[in-house]
């Protein structure tokens, strides 16, 4: 299923992630984020930036579980927590926000 | 035994008892797939909240060293990842003296903290386990 972003034709699959994680640019995010009715605020891009840099770091996208307690580490309690972060994603935080971010689904996501 | 865990036994209703896994790790990390598909096993198995362990052994201790460079060979460099484990809560990791020595590594060869244990403790933690999966 591919989405058009300036012009250009980005490969996803059939979920909507994409293809090849080296295409991600912020339009292309963007772009994904409104095929589900979704603004990106701010506050997504923290989760969204957080989670490229984890996956720069371990070459993973975090299950839920581990995300919510890293984001709790790093960006306080009031945003490590499942309410919080399934407000901003409410496809599930570790699901949709890695489809922004570029990132292959979390491994075990089903 | 049922069919839909694989033949473990599951506890009815409630949380079920808690079990001790141990993912024993024998192959280098390359060349085929037994450690990348251990290391995701031992992910997706993160989420059930069970006292998981994981061992290296003969050519397994490979996976865990530090400065693995995968271009040439054109296959994702994986052994970052070890080092999210603690973030699983999954912390203790063995490594075989005795496959570490044949093998001319040290202790501060590693990506992640491990316990060395030699052949004998192995043997103990192995049967101090309920599951033993061998990759």
């Amino acid at each position: 299923m591919p989405i058009n972003v300036s012009g250009k034709t980005i490969e996803t699959d059939e979920e909507g992630y994409l293809v090849s994680r080296t295409d991600w640019n912020e339009e292309i995010a963007k772009e994904m984020a409104k095929i589900d009715n979704c603004d990106l605020s701010t506050n997504h891009w923290e989760v969204i930036n957080f989670l490229r840099e984890y996956y720069e770091e371990y070459q993973i996208a975090p299950a839920v579980r581990v995300l919510t307690k890293a984001i709790g580490k790093k960006l306080g309690p009031d945003k490590g927590n499942s309410k919080y972060l399934y407000e901003l994603f409410p496809y599930g935080p570790a699901k949709q926000a890695c489809k922004y971010a570029g990132l292959p689904k979390p491994t075990g996501c089903v | 035994m049922s069919e839909a865990t694989g033949g473990i036994h599951m506890e009815e209703g409630g949380g079920g008892k808690i079990k001790k896994f141990l993912y024993l790790n024998r192959k280098a990390p390359y060349g085929t797939i037994y450690a990348l598909e251990s290391l995701e096993v031992v992910l997706i198995a993160a989420a059930f909240d069970q006292d998981v362990s994981l061992a290296f052994i003969d050519d397994g201790v490979y996976q865990i060293v530090k400065g693995q460079h995968t271009k040439g060979i054109d296959v994702k460099n994986f052994s970052p990842t070890f080092r999210a484990l603690e973030g699983y809560d999954i912390e203790k990791l063995y490594v075989e003296k005795e496959s570490m020595e044949a093998r001319s590594l040290k202790e501060t060869d590693f990506l992640v903290p491990v316990k060395v244990v030699n052949a004998a403790e192995m043997a103990d933690i192995m049967q101090s386990q309920d599951v033993v999966l061998s990759f």
